[in-house]
């Protein structure tokens, strides 16, 4: 009989400390190179998103600025075979993942509710509502250990996020059936105007372990950091070793999403820290200190980032809107009469 | 016509299937699908070891394993949500929620997320989760264990929703449930798991019947050449309470059609107008509160499609505005008989 997803044996294992970042491991060079582009790439479409929201062509935007190493280091450590449940900024994890952004686009200005293909890339859909991906996520991953399967499922979620009660049952339910799951917590510092500190009265990091998932912090705008955490926590998980949860402490640049304001709420001050602390010119000055990337590799990557920022705008300006009888077809798998006689209604119109 | 589909085979007539519990012909039915495709999976509270807390699932586990028929933690919206993940990966997961009551902390994963992932996806994704939930009064249950919460997932795009009445509709429809590729909620009558009927099982490896998640019955027909003064339209709990009013009526000389919907998303519009068709008058019967319930969306359709055939308008009988009753007064709550006659006289005096 199989046993995948017997519970936990009991006790459930000591934890490590909750607030301990791992031996510093740092991805192979061309792995770091490949980090850093996806980290320039995802930046550029990101300002190009935001600045089309403000030209009235989206909707809405929500930025990742300042998240792109938490998003793109740890996506990075990610195998073919592993899935991502993200929530709704992880534009940096798509990338990693090989999901074109411009397919972003259509969700963002309300031509369609965000379907691209997630099997093509192991990438789920986004999640609007906050931390309700979690419990799919979970429960993808209790398939794979059914299967038998050798992928784990990391799934994105933000500070305000774990204030869910659907985040404490995906905590649980992981723990019960050691499903393969990673938990990434991006500590962002805001949800929406409150502060990490309403959330949380103890580290995010530890907010596992009465749940017997075991948690580290990392240096969230250390994208080597990210990668080795990840790549540490998805080999114990894969090992049979049950869950993880990893709180990478970064800063949400921007606002929340375009809608919001934080200079109505959030320090000046505190802003221009963690503007010192970019992620990106810290990544190339990496690269350039050990000697792994070149001039001509940094000018490659901003000439590709300018081109997707270009592409990404053409494409948005050219996406139209869906024909109304079309949103009948995808409701149900099979003939519902409701919808079969509304959607003869709208034809007749 | 939709009685027809539905009626014994001759097979079936030769050799009389064994009386069960409507309760019993569900454990049948999952019993059939865990055998039939090792995709599908149950999960719930208590439903393993235990077998349920109606022992609905009594001895799945033992036949299909821990991990085929699972015990979960205490949490419905992980109930929910992790199956929503299971079947995102292959899997057919059946969840039970224990009660009626209990199933509003998973309603945000059914409304938010299962119903709409397929549209969302343009199609690509099918999530075929079924739920099942025992509902219903008239077992004096005490709070939050009697309710009829149908009306508020009715509202939400992309989930069907069902309700049997009889023992083989309840093998039929849980069966026809699983297979769908939709998410299916099954409210179970929870006061009707121990009456009997015969469940005529279809011979091994037959497709389950999709289309009882669609379609009417005529419970009851007016008479051999028609004439009745009435249709009673009814699902799950009020069907054998719009029957017993129709032999009440027959005694009085009042000749009534009785409709089991089964279906309450999609309704089968057209077996209700087929059969005001021949009566003129329609009834609305069920337990949970008439205000914005399942029976203000008939009448006002009926009332569209079926204007100049109507002889009096479409009344409904069913819960008061109230939370539900205590028990002990819960026969004063819920539509019985008495209750639906004398909206059956109210309708023959327009």
């Amino acid at each position: 009989m199989p046993t995948a997803l017997a519970p936990s044996p009991s006790p459930v294992p000591a934890p490590p400390a909750g607030d301990e970042t791992p031996p510093a491991i740092r991805p192979e060079p061309a792995v770091r190179r490949a980090i850093y582009r996806d980290m320039v790439l995802t930046r550029a479409f990101d300002q190009a998103a935001t600045a089309l929201q403000r030209q009235g062509e989206l909707a809405l935007w929500a930025p990742s600025l300042g998240q792109e190493a938490a998003q793109v280091g740890s996506a990075h450590a990610l195998g073919e075979e592993d899935w991502v449940f993200p929530s709704y900024r992880e534009h940096g994890v798509l990338q990693s993942r090989g999901v074109d952004l411009k397919q972003l686009l259509p969700l963002f200005r309300g031509a369609d509710n965000g379907g691209w293909d997630s099997e093509a890339h192991r990438v789920h859909l986004y999640t609007l509502v906050v931390g309700a991906q979690t419990l799919p996520a979970v429960g993808y991953a209790m398939g794979l250990a059914l299967d038998g399967a050798a992928g784990a499922v990391v799934v994105y979620l933000g500070d305000g996020a774990t204030s869910q009660g659907e985040v404490s049952e995906a905590l649980v339910w992981a723990a019960s059936c050691a499903a393969p799951v990673l938990f990434f917590v991006q500590n962002n510092g805001w949800a929406i105007s409150t502060p990490t500190r309403t959330q949380a009265r103890v580290a995010l990091a530890r907010r596992g372990e009465g749940f017997g998932v075991p948690g580290v912090a990392v240096d969230g705008n250390d994208a080597d950091a990210c990668w080795a955490a990840t790549a540490a926590a998805l080999g114990r998980i894969k090992a049979g070793q049950g869950p993880q949860l990893i709180e990478a402490l970064t800063y949400r640049l921007g606002p929340h999403t375009t809608s919001d304001d934080p200079s109505r709420y959030r320090p000046a001050e505190e802003e221009a820290s963690w503007m010192a602390r970019d992620p990106i010119p810290r990544l190339r000055a990496g690269l350039e200190e050990d000697g792994q990337a070149d001039a001509d590799f940094f000018a490659e990557v901003d000439s590709a980032a300018a081109a997707l920022a270009a592409e990404s705008r053409r494409s948005c300006l050219g996406i139209e809107p869906p024909d109304l009888s079309t949103c009948f077809d995808w409701v149900y798998g099979t003939e519902h009469s409701l919808v079969a006689e509304e959607r003869a209604g709208v034809a007749g119109r | 016509m939709t009685a027809a589909v539905f009626a014994p085979t001759g097979a079936e007539a030769a050799a009389p299937a064994a009386q069960v519990g409507l309760g019993q012909a569900i454990n049948q039915a999952l019993a059939a699908e865990l055998a039939a495709d090792e995709k599908v999976l149950v999960m719930g509270e208590d439903v393993g070891a235990l077998g349920g807390v109606f022992r609905v699932t009594a001895g799945l586990r033992e036949r299909f394993g821990t991990d085929r028929v699972r015990d979960t933690p205490l949490g419905e919206a992980g109930i929910v949500g992790t199956a929503i993940g299971l079947a995102l990966r292959g899997y057919r997961p059946v969840c039970e929620i224990q009660f009626d009551g209990f199933v509003f902390p998973a309603f945000s994963q059914i409304t938010t997320q299962l119903a709409k992932l397929r549209a969302r996806s343009g199609g690509r994704l099918s999530l075929p989760v079924t739920i099942r939930i025992p509902y219903g009064g008239r077992i004096g249950a005490v709070e939050h264990h009697s309710e009829s919460p149908e009306a508020l997932f009715a509202h939400t795009a992309g989930l069907r929703l069902v309700s049997p009445s009889n023992s083989q509709d309840a093998y039929d429809i849980t069966r026809a449930a699983i297979a769908c590729p939709d998410p299916v909620i099954v409210f179970e009558p929870k006061g009707l798991y121990w009456s009997k009927g015969q469940v005529a099982e279809p011979p091994d490896g037959a497709a389950p019947d999709l289309s009882v998640l669609n379609r009417a019955r005529v419970a009851r027909r007016a008479g051999e050449t028609g004439g009745g003064q009435v249709t009673l339209a009814a699902y799950g709990p009020s069907v054998p309470q719009a029957l017993a009013a129709a032999e009440r009526l027959a005694e009085d000389g009042v000749e009534s059609e009785v409709l089991d919907l089964r279906a309450i998303s999609p309704i089968d519009f057209d077996a209700i107008a087929e059969s005001v068709a021949r009566t003129g008058r329609l009834v609305v019967v069920h337990e949970a509160p008439v205000f914005f319930g399942a029976g203000a969306e008939i009448a006002a359709r009926v009332t569209e499609r079926c204007f100049y055939l109507l002889e009096a308008p479409v009344l409904r009988v069913g819960g008061y505005h109230l939370p539900y009753p205590p028990a002990l007064i819960e026969h004063d709550y819920l539509p019985g008989p008495e209750r639906i006659v004398a909206a059956v006289r109210r309708a023959l005096d327009f």
